[in-house]
């Protein structure tokens, strides 16, 4: 072997190391709350259980399965991630489309109106007061439209197109006859599906993730999403007392409540962050892709 | 008047022709553009709230005028410089951090392991995906003095329990420490489709004259992934005073509030929940300002100093 084969591989070893605690010091609060979810919540508070799982119990998930209001939260959740997803894409693609054609006139002027929103934005108070007067607080809308298509997401399905759709092929289909709509319909959107899964699962993220808006506009529980809820049973420790009396009957002991506090606790991040645990592995690349798209300078 | 400038009405005539032939790209537009102007840009019109008593029977454009109070009572009120440092030092120090993607993108990339590599990527990009909610959710249950899991091991030292959450001087380790645990990860990505681009040609010739493996990531990889590191570091810039607000809000509470009050979280408070509307808009106002020089400022020395910038 060469001459430097010593310290290459002293090196290799060291860095393998390094990658090794880094990814495992990010993984163990992970592992730590799957196992916490279905362990016994005495073993969980006393330090008992700090790997594996002890004394496995279900409890916790029953618990969540009865509890109204996280149920309420998650279908909210599901509403208003899959209509703010769907609107989205209505808009987004289109507008996406016209900015990457050359015949569209003024496109300097357009982009401009819409690239400024990333520099420069009205802020908090301003933009609460436009929603608030539009009559969309605490109705669905609020946790909808504001911010439903953002000047980045544009810019990044615009660089997509320009580099997909060739020009010749537009030519081609409008010297055929077709129109701009039916072009985009036909030709256009069925090229873009990477493009259009990116967007929606980055654009589904945010939604389900989100906590503020429905802070800020909603005030009925009934439109709460599951963030909200969240935020009461794992910060505010809020956990909704008809649940735990329904579950344990009204003879419940302080401590009892103490012990269903914890095992909830983990259980709804788990039930919480479902979806997205289920579908991360399969939508990884997706998501790459999307960050390395957006990254392109022009 | 066509036969006076026939040049203007040829001219008027392709534009009349383009946007027959056009429209329906205009009619695509047109969704995104009543958006923006309806959710950005008339809440940048009504940033004049700002500079005025806000009524709400006279709206944001029909109240009356008051010039700079709202500003003057902000800076002279004993608050201000408390709330400009704690958002500054914030910042500042979660732009400290700035280099450890980088170096773990450096590190990733020259695994040889390739399953490994893969493996090690699936798993540090999921932190990313978790809701600040759940994030500070886990932060409460972890950090508890009686039952969280690093007071078991404070006290397996021999100390007593220490209440993080509750403590000033505790604050922002816990919040730039757990952002760095979320964004670590997936920071990587462009740094690693960066260092794909890396020439290997270099890379061999470098050897052939003895460079060491250390040597060549610090002559050959890094060079290579400058602008892409500058372009992001600008970026950061961009966002300076704004990050993580939604996240600051929730650790928040009555005891550490000493070093966990910002900006943003002040405008929070006395806009949206006291109702002062004006007030909290000329804080906010105040915050963009400093963001808008600031990016414009490391810009410019980018440009200068580097020849890579945003524009």
């Amino acid at each position: 072997m060469s001459r430097f084969s010593l310290s290459d591989r002293a090196f290799d070893r060291l860095n393998l190391l390094f990658v090794l605690s880094i990814t495992l010091i990010i993984i163990y609060p992970l592992i730590f709350v799957i196992s916490a979810s279905i362990s016994d919540p005495h073993a969980v508070n006393s330090g008992e259980m700090w790997l594996w799982p002890v004394d496995i119990t279900l409890d916790g998930f029953n618990r969540v399965f009865q509890n109204d209001a996280i149920w309420i939260g998650y279908r909210n959740t599901i509403v208003y991630t899959t209509v703010g997803v769907l609107i989205h894409l209505f808009i987004l693609l289109p507008a996406a489309y016209a900015l990457s054609r050359k015949e569209l006139m003024a496109k300097k002027v357009f982009l401009w109106f819409i690239l400024f929103t990333m520099l420069f934005n009205g802020g908090l108070i301003p933009t609460y007061l436009v929603v608030k007067y539009l009559g969309m607080v605490n109705t669905m809308w609020a946790i909808v439209i504001p911010g439903v298509i953002g000047a980045w997401s544009v810019l990044v399905a615009r660089t997509f197109f320009q580099q997909t759709i060739p020009d010749q092929l537009v030519e081609a289909s409008k010297i055929d006859g077709a129109s701009d709509f039916y072009l985009f319909m036909r030709v256009v959107l069925p090229l873009s599906m990477p493009i259009i899964a990116v967007m929606a699962l980055f654009h589904a993220v945010a939604l389900w993730n989100q906590y503020f808006n429905a802070l800020i506009y909603l005030s009925d529980e009934k439109l709460f999403p599951l963030q909200l809820i969240l935020r009461q049973i794992l910060i505010l420790n809020e956990v909704s007392a008809d649940s735990a009396a329904t579950a344990a009957g009204a003879a419940q002991s302080f401590s009892d409540q103490i012990k269903t506090a914890s095992l909830v606790k983990y259980a709804v991040i788990i039930v919480s962050a479902l979806p997205l645990l289920i579908v991360y592995p399969f939508l990884q690349r997706f998501f790459v892709k999307g960050v390395l798209i957006g990254s392109v300078k022009e | 008047m066509a036969v006076e400038q026939p040049v203007k009405h040829k001219g008027d005539s392709k534009i009349l022709k383009s946007l027959q032939r056009n429209w329906q790209l205009y009619i695509f537009l047109l969704p995104a553009v009543v958006y923006f102007f309806i959710f950005h840009y008339i809440p940048m019109y009504g940033i004049q709230i700002a500079f005025k008593d806000y009524f709400a029977n006279l709206g944001m454009f029909g109240s009356p005028w008051v010039g700079f109070e709202h500003f003057e009572r902000f800076f002279e009120s004993y608050y201000f410089w408390r709330l400009l440092k704690n958002t500054i030092i914030l910042n500042a120090y979660n732009l400290l951090l700035f280099p450890l993607p980088i170096i773990f993108a450096l590190s990733l990339n020259e695994l040889r392991n390739g399953a490994f590599k893969k493996w090690s990527q699936t798993l540090t990009y999921a932190p990313h995906f978790i809701s600040v909610v759940v994030v500070v959710g886990m932060l409460v249950a972890f950090l508890d003095p009686n039952t969280g899991l690093v007071n078991h091991v404070v006290r397996l030292f021999g100390m007593e329990p220490i209440p993080f959450l509750t403590s000033p001087e505790w604050f922002r380790h816990i919040f730039v420490w757990s952002g760095q645990w979320q964004s670590l990860g997936w920071g990587t990505i462009i740094y690693l489709a960066a260092l794909a681009g890396v020439n290997p040609e270099l890379h061999e010739a470098a050897k052939v004259d003895g460079a060491t493996r250390f040597q060549r990531i610090i002559h050959i990889n890094i060079p290579t992934i400058l602008p892409t590191i500058i372009i992001l570091f600008i970026l950061n810039i961009g966002n300076f005073m704004q990050i993580g607000f939604e996240k600051v809000l929730l650790m928040q509470n009555n005891l550490n509030s000493e070093t966990s009050d910002i900006i943003q979280t002040f405008v929070y408070e006395t806009g949206l929940l006291e109702g002062q509307y004006s007030f909290a808009a000329a804080i906010g106002l105040f915050e963009s300002l400093i963001n808008i020089v600031l990016l414009i400022t490391v810009n410019q020395i980018a440009r200068k100093v580097s020849n890579n910038s945003l524009w």
